[in-house]
């Protein structure tokens, strides 16, 4: 309701001559329908509205702006009726059976572009998670253009993220805002976190706030979990799909006392049947197994205003990919057949505790304490890495006003231990790397808020940190309405981080590549700490089309690289690692269409463009496997509810990458030696849903229907042990087109 | 410094007791929309010694918390009335309802019909 009367407000009185639509409103679901009176009818967007009579009639002048004619009442379901003709209409309105139901009476968004927020802000809630099967985190961005999901080798199967042409080290991905996918969990984390266990997705581009910490640069994710309170009592999904992959979820929420809740999310999947298509004797996708539990407690005392939060996890997950012949137990460092054992186990124990004191609402303070521990043991062929890494982590804020609410601000510090301890080289020749790494940090956050026309968070943060020193990190985000529905957004920030370069690009030891790490004193590897400066403008206008919400984002952020750790795989027998000496930088430049197209029909298309360049020792160049254009499409239908909550859903989204540039082959000999460029690569995902009930919903989609890819992923497949093996030249899928099916089941 | 303030609160005890550094209040504010939501919150926000001002747009009440030292119920209602509100008692002058934005006319019986 709120929604509409904000919408009422931005269209001005229009008032011509106009006929009248007259109608006659009934209560449905009643064996003799029964009148509706005091229901409000309107036009949607308009300010021409009227109340139904004693006998549910109701006579309202036509509208020229709009031809939509909402119905709403009280108690029951808002219905939105198209008019193309004015001639009298009866309609049947069905009663809710909750009535501290949210009333939706504009369509509600499964993904929202902020445009009151002073960042760039896109939440994904629960809606748009569905919108493919989404079996982990990574790929819940499918749907979404602001995130990209790269392949990142022909072996593990492993998806990647990048954010404004930058991967995902550079981007600070927290769960429950604690910075979790990172370290020794970065390359394989976000399929650590099964779909289902997650409630929405923030997603903001730019350096963001400095209370989520100062390894961010191109962007923050934050996932928000399920929680035991709202979450359903029983959840059940089971997955099938024909790539030979199998997932069960079940989560069980039980409330102990009035206060105390406690969920267990159980989740497990595993590929025990091999595919090779492309018959290059290697596993397409590899076999996997995995084992992810978490018991969620929940403290609640609204009178106190105490939340508290307790979570345990573990996880155990084991990847073997290789050639098909592969036998671990025969083969394991032979040269009989390649193979990998990637297996990790990782526990994770956090808590948070926040009070609002109920007197001074504006006051509040928000703790939490992580630790976790992650154990990887792995070798790819005849090299080995190990890596263990320890985590604890410890944050506290304070957040109160200035003077009054218009002026917030959030202070706080924290603290972090990382512990790491590697196992790098040929299994016969390794190599021990063992750091600690401990940072403590205060912030301080201002935020200013006029209510209307401008949103600004300015903050600032002093570090210590034993491997990266003593520094400051500022960062500002801006929010300014020039006009109606329309938003202007600067941000400008730096980041900076220690880049882990074995856990980071563990795809390189799939390969006959040689490391060669530039050892210049540093205290990373013998390598400085990243550091770099993100700027960013964009822009967001609503408006309507044809009658129908729609709106515009276009953005443009830069990177700028003081330093960076230089991944450098233009020579095809090894892949060095040396401190920045010139120039490295990422300008992406977006824009976004999102359209209700007709009733139930949502449109979205994207447009990215990338220009990402460092100096290498051999010149300036595009940034290897980083396509510079992007189109994306998706296009979602859903049709209407019937009384039971049941209807259909129907998603589709389409993806196109231009060429990408493939490092350098041109030292190998000729049959070892790849094109430029790519080809482009363009796939389609499709989902349908029938949603039976709220309880119940079966979905059926396929992924890559066209059926692209990749002819020989693997380059020297022929003779992995050779000088010539490298399994890193991936740009598109691998696998080709898999079809996959699965039941969600809900208690509530 | 700080025994001298100690001593001139105490002195002129009779006039600064009970003033509560965060005093509450609670009082009807006619309107009918989310923009007048805006304009009576920032009205109240913009008077100093106003902490916290949120309205209601179902119950159209007002709720406040103040520094009794920096401001009074009658400034903060005053700043209300200037930018066009009524209270339960007291009616906006007519030049700032005037003012108000088509939709957020409040006296209006078609207007309150329509939100």
């Amino acid at each position: 309701m709120k929604k509409i009367i904000t919408l009422l407000l931005f269209i001005p009185f229009i008032s011509v001559a106009q006929e009248q639509l007259n109608g006659r409103i009934f209560i449905a679901n009643e064996e003799d329908p029964m009148p509706l009176a005091g229901a409000n009818v309107y036009w949607l967007h308009t300010t021409i509205g009227t109340v139904t009579d004693l006998d549910g009639n109701f006579s309202i002048p036509s509208s020229k702006d709009s031809k939509e004619l909402i119905i709403s009442y009280v108690g029951f379901k808002t219905d939105t009726l198209k008019i193309n003709a004015i001639k009298p209409i009866h309609h049947y309105l069905h009663p809710t059976n909750n009535l501290d139901e949210v009333e939706v009476t504009t369509r509600k968004k499964s993904t929202l572009i902020s445009f009151l927020n002073s960042q760039n802000l896109v939440t994904m809630n629960s809606e748009e998670l569905l919108k493919s099967a989404c079996c982990n985190l990574c790929e819940s961005f499918e749907t979404n253009p602001s995130i990209d999901v790269n392949y990142a080798d022909a072996l593990t199967g492993t998806r990647q993220i990048k954010m404004l042409g930058l991967t995902s080290p550079y981007i600070l991905t927290a769960i429950e805002s604690v910075p979790t996918v990172r370290g020794a969990a970065q390359m394989y984390g976000l399929s650590f976190v099964p779909g289902t266990w997650v409630e929405s997705i923030q997603i903001t581009k730019g350096t963001g706030s400095v209370i989520s910490g100062f390894e961010s640069i191109a962007g923050q994710i934050n996932a928000k979990l399920q929680k035991p309170v709202e979450d359903s009592k029983v959840f059940v999904n089971i997955y099938g799909a024909g790539n030979g992959r199998f997932e069960l979820n079940t989560h069980l929420n039980t409330k102990i006392t009035d206060k105390l809740y406690t969920g267990l999310f159980l989740h497990g999947n595993i590929r025990d049947t091999g595919f090779d298509r492309n018959k290059d004797s290697f596993l397409d996708i590899p076999l996997a197994k995995q084992v992810n539990l978490m018991n969620r407690w929940q403290y609640v005392d609204l009178d106190k205003g105490v939340v508290s939060f307790l979570n345990v996890r573990y996880l155990n997950d084991a990847k073997q990919a290789g050639q098909t012949s592969y036998n671990p137990e025969a083969d394991k460092f032979s040269t009989n057949y390649w193979g990998s054992d990637i297996d990790t186990k990782r526990l994770d124990v956090s808590g948070k505790l926040s009070y609002a004191n109920q007197d001074l609402t504006y006051q509040n303070v928000d703790i939490q304490v992580n630790f976790s521990t992650h154990n990887q043991q792995s070798y790819f062929g005849r090299n080995v890495y190990n890596i263990n890494h320890n985590n604890f982590y410890t944050r506290a804020i304070y957040s109160s006003i200035l003077g009054s609410s218009l002026h917030k601000f959030k202070a706080g510090l924290n603290f972090s231990y990382d512990h790491y301890d590697e196992t790098v080289g040929v299994y016969t020749n390794t190599m021990d790397y063992e750091r600690n790494e401990n940072s403590i940090g205060v912030f301080f956050e201002y935020n200013y808020d006029d209510l209307e026309n401008i949103n600004l968070t300015a903050g600032i943060r002093i570090d210590n940190s034993n491997l990266l020193g003593t520094f400051l990190t500022p960062r500002l985000n801006m929010r300014y309405t020039p006009w109606e529905q329309a938003s202007f957004k600067t941000s400008i920030g730096s980041g900076r981080r220690s880049s882990n370069i074995f856990a980071e690009n563990q795809n390189m030891f799939a390969s006959s590549r040689l490391v060669n790490l530039l050892n210049s004193g540093g205290k990373i590897y013998g390598l400085d700490p990243e550091i770099a400066w993100n700027y960013g403008i964009s822009f967001l206008q609503g408006f309507n089309l044809f009658g129908r919400e729609a709106d515009l984002a276009v953005d443009f952020y830069r990177t700028d690289f003081k330093n960076q750790v230089v991944v450098d795989w233009e020579n095809p027998s090894e892949v060095s690692f040396y401190n920045l000496d010139g120039e490295s930088y990422a300008n992406s430049f977006q824009t976004e269409l999102n359209y209700n197209f007709l009733e139930g029909v949502d449109l979205r298309l994207a447009y990215k463009y990338y220009d990402v360049k460092t100096q290498y020792t051999s010149g300036k160049l595009t940034k290897p496997l980083t396509p510079k254009h992007r189109f994306f499409a998706n296009a979602a239908y859903k049709t209407k509810m019937n009384a039971k909550g049941g209807h259909w859903k129907f998603d589709t989204t389409y993806n196109w990458l231009g060429e990408q540039r493939f490092p350098s082959t041109a030292g190998n000999p000729e049959q070892y030696r790849l094109t430029d460029y790519t080809p482009t690569v363009g796939t389609l995902n499709v989902q349908i849903t029938k949603v039976f009930a709220k309880s119940f919903e079966v979905y059926v989609g396929g992924e890559n229907i066209t059926n692209e890819r990749i002819k020989s992923p693997i380059m020297g497949a022929d003779d992995p042990f050779g000088n010539y093996f490298d399994t890193t030249f991936v740009y598109g899928p691998i696998f080709g087109s898999t079809y996959y099916a699965g039941l969600r089941y809900r208690l509530n | 410094m700080k025994k001298l303030l100690i001593l001139l609160v105490l002195l002129t005890g009779t006039t600064s007791f009970a003033q509560n550094k965060n005093a509450k209040a609670s009082f009807e504010v006619k309107g009918v929309c989310e923009m007048c939501q805006t304009r009576i919150e920032k009205a109240c926000l913009k008077t100093k010694g106003v902490k916290i001002a949120s309205w209601d747009v179902k119950t159209h009440q007002l709720k406040l918390v103040y520094n009794e030292k920096k401001t009074d119920l009658k400034t903060i209602k005053k700043a209300i009335l200037n930018v066009g509100h009524d209270l339960k008692d007291v009616m906006a002058p007519d030049e700032a309802y005037n003012s108000l934005h088509g939709c957020c006319k409040y006296r209006d019986e078609e207007v309150l019909k329509a939100h």
